[in-house]
């Protein structure tokens, strides 16, 4: 493990953190459509808490369409003294961002080397290695997987330590923890809930899950990965694969009581959820408006000021008899494609989780580049299945483009009055088009990999009974 | 037949003789009625504005005793009277404003300003009598039955998302912040009506004599749209004693006088009737109890008049020198009035002029002697008029489409001393802010921020109210009162608050919509200034035939308004519908379809061996199950899986709209 450079980059985005914040980009990014969605932006949070501390519902203006809970732990720290004069300050939540941000990113480490143990141990047991095919090394040669030096475990910096700090430095990471949005919390809870899921630990998986999807409702189908995670344990090649080595299934417990555990806390934790909001809020009679304030504000679409993804622009050109119909079909959308999902990647719950991730990134009604942060973090943990992976270049390129030029198209339009709607709209289908081209082609890989893997053991079981038979012979 | 044919033609005019006798009897008869039931008077107010131009304010006063949408009116207009009985009115005040009201040059302290100074376009509201549920119906019944008896789209005001319910300001005469309304007044503006004559002809409808006779003969409908403020404003009011319905119709001007080119006469803006309206008064309407036309004067003006007459120090009384204020140095009034009113003023302050009233009674004046009331200025002079302690201004602080914050600032006259208007004695000004924002210019009412002299003052210290109604989107709009006290020597108070503009749906942007929008103009009100005139005659004991003086003596308060805010909003284009939804469904299919594809594709010997064994458990069990059938029988499956799925579809729909999901 080379320790340095994983401190040098930790502290390294830290001190781009602490730069930018003193430097007051604050200001400049709270603000922005990128990064502050109608759920995440800490200016409603604080009317929400305005509004809560004047007596009121947090939910009686159009304002704040966030979780409770979140209110209550990021309120006080956006508001000071009771009525009055309030004033915003945001470098409290700041430092609560960062601790979130190190938090996942080392979260993120943990995982990264569980990962990476579970890879080597699969690759051991099936025998993957290069020396021991000899007649198809000519077939194989060209995939990466088999070659030396590429494997994960030859690597100077361990995948956690590679994940952990792309998370860290993945400049859309630092924009929202500077800029101040609500997103660093909810992206940690999502990994606390992978991380608790891959780690086998009900509890925490079950707290993840539930938090995540109370403060964002999109993580709700992790439920499906997590479930395969903690029944099956972490990501490993086709079962057929281990069959044609005549591994028994006793080899690989379904570990179902770890399941029920996880069941049996998630609805500890939903109950508590529900308990604690309405504590929050100051009556039980409350939960039922909070419910239309923040999953049906999620679901029926009513904002329609820019953002990254689809739907607003979508949602206010469309004709109004059609708008109920595509906003069931635009949210089915991220339904329909977790059934086949699920059949292909059942035997890799993590990776399962990861495309869900970037497919509720793309597909979300108010996304931002702090859902992003998220996907490309939990990407990194990959590395070694995605290793031919091909469009990497158009890929990373596309994402330097949204990032150059959205912000360029938004002021041109909204601040110049040079460029009208259709120019930011335009980027957004880019940013469409680029997380699309990942999810497809992280899939394609991964199922290549799975394939690669399938023929190279085909390929050694033959050369062995070719052994076999000369050692009779 | 013929027979009977004649017989009707010799009885045609011994009917029609009778029924003539009948109708005059009544008119006799109604004479003495009328005075106990029904009163109706008119005035006219005119009142040379320091900056050249002319105000002239009519005002027509109609009362009516009884009420019942089946009781006969003579004078009172049957339509509001049955408005009035339907929809449990208290209260109501309807305005059609084209123009602004200019506070510097035309006055703010005088109850002309404060009353009819009203806000462009429409602005109504109303306090009803109705329990607090059957508020907003009414209100909605309301506005489209107004909509038809005034041809204006009042009846835009029905959706909430342009009503508020304002809780210390709009009804009632009464000191402003003084009593709550308990959610029964509603309030509602629309900043872009257009005020044309389709609005004053129903308007003149509700006059005894419309413009045929009387006062209203001026309304010659170019001149008076060709000026530079016109408000058009009903006032209903049944709050009195009695339940009386006392209907207020005015008709504020201001005009710019065509020069009168006389030989040897400078270029001053003298006036008269028939340069203003191209008529002259030729009598009173028969109906009215009371018809007069009032010559105000200011105290500025009187000043002056005082000062270059040579006659300085003379206090002016309404007998002794009548002559000298209609004919003196400064101007020269035809004809003589018959009465003059003085103000009356503290007697403290000695030194201060009081305001003048030239009277004219119509009734002396006739086809044959009609009035042409002209003023002639002898030299330029330069006065002002009485203006508020304060001047009032809203405008907005940022650019572009994305955010930016509204700021009202209130800044102090500073040529008044600081007891000027302001009657109650006491250590603070007070002042009740009154802001309703349209829900697309989202307010973040927890960055509102006060100014006191450029100071960042806590705002807990200077309200003693606030009401707060913060803004659902498309439901209702974000409603601000606020009750201030502010400390006595104060300079300028400057209000802000940030907002982020929203975006909305094609279908909801008006016609042209990158003119921006309009938002209603906020409204002050201070409860420490005093706006009465106190008119004072010697002759008569006042009261009842001079309605016009008896509400300039009556009690009121200093309301402002600022002008209207044009907040552009980003627009999305709105040639592009199909060219989004298919951008963005192919986009999606894309997606979709590459991913799909990805996802089952299998290639070489998989492929083969999907196709030979494994695969298709699915398929081979629909094939067990359809051995055997008979055609009819498989069409019948098919058809019953087919009603299947129409039947979950209908059942989702239900559900869908049964919990009003969207």
């Amino acid at each position: 493990m080379a320790k340095p450079i994983v401190w040098g980059g930790i502290a390294l985005a830290l001190a781009i953190r602490f730069a930018f914040a003193a430097m007051g980009a604050q200001k400049q990014l709270g603000r922005r459509v990128e990064i502050a969605t109608p759920l995440t932006s800490l200016m409603r949070l604080a009317e929400g808490q305005w509004l809560k501390q004047l007596g009121l519902s947090p939910y009686a203006g159009s304002a704040y369409h966030g979780s409770p809970l979140l209110l209550s732990l990021l309120g006080p720290l956006t508001s000071r003294g009771t009525g009055g004069q309030l004033l915003v300050r945001f470098h409290s939540s700041f430092f609560l961002f960062v601790v979130a941000d190190l938090l996942g990113a080392f979260l993120l480490q943990e995982m990264g080397k569980m990962m990476d143990s579970a890879h080597q141990y699969y690759q051991a047991e099936l025998r993957l290695d290069p020396q021991m095919s000899k007649s198809g090394v000519k077939e194989l040669k060209s995939k990466s997987i088999l070659q030396p030096g590429k494997g994960t475990g030859h690597a100077k910096v361990g995948l956690g330590d590679l994940a952990a700090l792309l998370y860290l430095m993945n400049p859309f990471t630092i924009a929202v923890c500077v800029g101040g949005a609500t997103s660093p919390i909810e992206n940690l809870l999502v990994i606390v809930a992978l991380y608790g899921a891959l780690k086998g630990n009900a509890p925490l998986a079950a707290f993840g899950w539930a938090m995540s999807t109370h403060l964002s409702l999109y993580p709700a189908v992790l439920l499906i990965p997590i479930s395969f995670l903690m029944v099956s344990g972490p990501d490993k090649p086709q079962w057929k694969v281990f069959e044609r080595e005549n591994r028994s299934k006793a080899h690989f417990p379904l570990q179902w009581e770890r399941y029920g555990h996880f069941l049996f806390f998630s609805a500890v934790w939903w109950l508590s959820i529900i308990l604690l909001s309405a504590a929050a809020l100051g009556g039980r009679e409350h939960l039922v408006e909070m419910l239309p304030e923040t999953y049906g504000f999620i679901l029926r679409v009513d904002d329609l000021s820019p953002n990254l993804g689809l739907f607003w622009y979508f949602f206010s050109e469309v004709f109004t008899h059609f708008r109920e119909f595509f906003v069931m079909v635009f949210h089915a959308n991220i339904l329909f494609v977790l059934v086949p999902l699920t059949i292909r990647f059942h035997h890799r719950p993590l990776f399962l989780a990861y495309v869900m991730v970037a497919v509720t990134t793309m597909l979300k009604s108010y996304p931002s580049v702090g859902d992003a942060a998220l996907s490309l973090g939990l990407l990194a943990l990959f590395t070694p299945v995605l290793s031919d992976f091909r469009f990497s270049f158009l890929v990373l390129n596309g994402y330097l483009v949204v990032a150059i030029l959205s912000p360029s198209m938004h002021h041109l339009w909204i601040w110049r009055g040079t460029g009208n709607s259709n120019f930011y709209f335009a980027m957004a289908l880019v940013y469409a088009c680029v997380q699309s081209i990942l999810i497809v082609e992280s899939v394609g890989t991964v199922i290549r990999h799975d394939r690669i893997l399938w023929k190279s053991s085909e390929v050694r079981v033959k050369e062995e009974s070719v052994m076999e038979h000369q050692h009779v012979d | 037949m013929a027979t009977r044919d004649q017989s009707y033609s010799t009885l045609l005019p011994s009917l029609l003789f009778l029924l003539f006798s009948l109708s005059l009897l009544r008119i006799s008869g109604f004479e003495t009625v009328v005075e106990k039931k029904e009163k109706f008077s008119e005035d006219l107010l005119i009142r040379p504005l320091s900056d050249g131009k002319v105000l002239s304010h009519f005002y027509f006063k109609n009362y009516q005793l009884t009420l019942g949408s089946a009781a006969h009116t003579h004078v009172f207009p049957k339509a509001i009277s049955q408005l009035v009985s339907k929809f449990h009115i208290t209260e109501l005040e309807l305005s059609f404003t084209q123009g602004r009201w200019n506070y510097e040059h035309w006055g703010g302290l005088d109850p002309i300003a404060s009353l009819n100074a009203k806000p462009s376009g429409v602005e109504l509201w109303a306090k009803f009598d109705v329990p607090i549920d059957q508020v907003d119906p009414t209100w909605r019944n309301l506005t489209h039955a107004l909509s038809g008896l005034f041809c204006a789209s009042i009846n835009f005001l029905e959706s909430p998302e342009g009503v508020a319910s304002p809780n210390l300001v709009f009804g009632s005469k009464k000191k402003p912040g003084s009593e709550r309304h308990y959610g029964l007044v509603r309030y509602g503006a629309l900043p872009r009506e257009a005020v044309c004559t389709e609005n004053l002809t129903p308007w003149l409808k509700l006059l005894p004599c419309r413009d045929k006779a009387g006062i209203a003969t001026l309304l010659d409908r170019p001149s008076i749209y060709n000026g530079h403020y016109h408000s058009l404003r009903v006032h209903i009011n049944r709050s009195g004693p009695g339940r009386a319905v006392v209907l207020e119709q005015t008709l504020t001007l201001v005009l710019q006088p065509t020069h009168i080119r006389e030989r040897g006469m400078k270029e001053l803006p003298h006036w008269s009737l028939t340069s203003l309206f191209g008529r002259k008064l030729e009598g009173k309407c028969p109906l009215a109890l009371s018809s007069h036309v009032l010559l105000e004067l200011e105290r500025s003006l009187v000043e002056n008049v005082k000062a270059s007459g040579g006659k300085a120090g003379e206090k002016v009384t309404s007998e002794g020198e009548q002559v000298d204020i209609a004919d003196n140095p400064v101007f020269h009034v035809s004809p003589d009035p018959e009465n003059v009113l003085v103000e009356s003023v503290d007697s403290g302050d000695a030194s201060k002029q009081p305001s003048l009233m030239l009277e004219y009674d119509l009734q002396r004046y006739s086809l044959k002697q009609p009035l042409n009331l002209a003023l002639l200025w002898r030299r330029k002079v330069a006065w002002s008029s009485v203006r508020g302690p304060f001047r009032v201004s809203r405008f907005l602080i940022g650019s572009g489409n994305d955010k930016g914050s509204i700021a009202i600032e209130m800044k102090r006259n500073f040529n008044l001393s600081l007891q000027d208007g302001e009657t109650s004695a006491g250590d603070f000004v007070e002042v009740i802010v009154f802001q309703m924002v349209a829900w697309y210019v989202r307010l973040y009412m927890h960055t509102l921020m006060a100014r006191i002299d450029g100071n960042p003052v806590p705002l807990r210290d200077i309200t003693t109210e606030m009401l707060v109604t913060p803004a659902e989107d498309r439901l209702h709009p974000a409603v601000l009162e606020m009750h201030l006290k502010l400390p006595r020597d104060i300079n300028r108070l400057c209000l802000t608050i940030d907002f982020d503009k929203g975006f909305l749906h094609i279908d909801e942007h008006p016609p042209d919509a990158d003119h921006g929008f309009d938002l209603q103009s906020a409204f002050l009100s201070f409860p420490r200034s005093q706006t009465r005139r106190l008119y004072l005659n010697q002759q008569a004991a006042q009261g009842e035939d001079h309605p016009l003086i008896q509400t300039l003596n009556e009690p009121g308060f200093l309301h402002m308004y600022t002008t209207l805010l044009l907040v552009p909003l980003a627009t999305p284009d709105k040639s592009m519908p199909y060219n989004v939804i298919t951008f963005t469904c192919t986009i999606l299919a894309l997606y979709f379809g590459s991913l799909l594809n990805t996802l089952r594709r299998r290639i070489g010997e998989e492929e083969r061996l999907a196709k030979a064994g494994s695969g298709g458990k699915l398929k081979k069990a629909i094939a067990k199950f359809m051995e055997g059938k008979s055609e009819s029988q498989k069409r019948l499956i098919k058809l019953s899986g087919v009603i299947l799925i129409a039947a979950i579809g209908v059942a989702v729909n239900y559900v869908l709209e049964q919990f009003e999901v969207f």
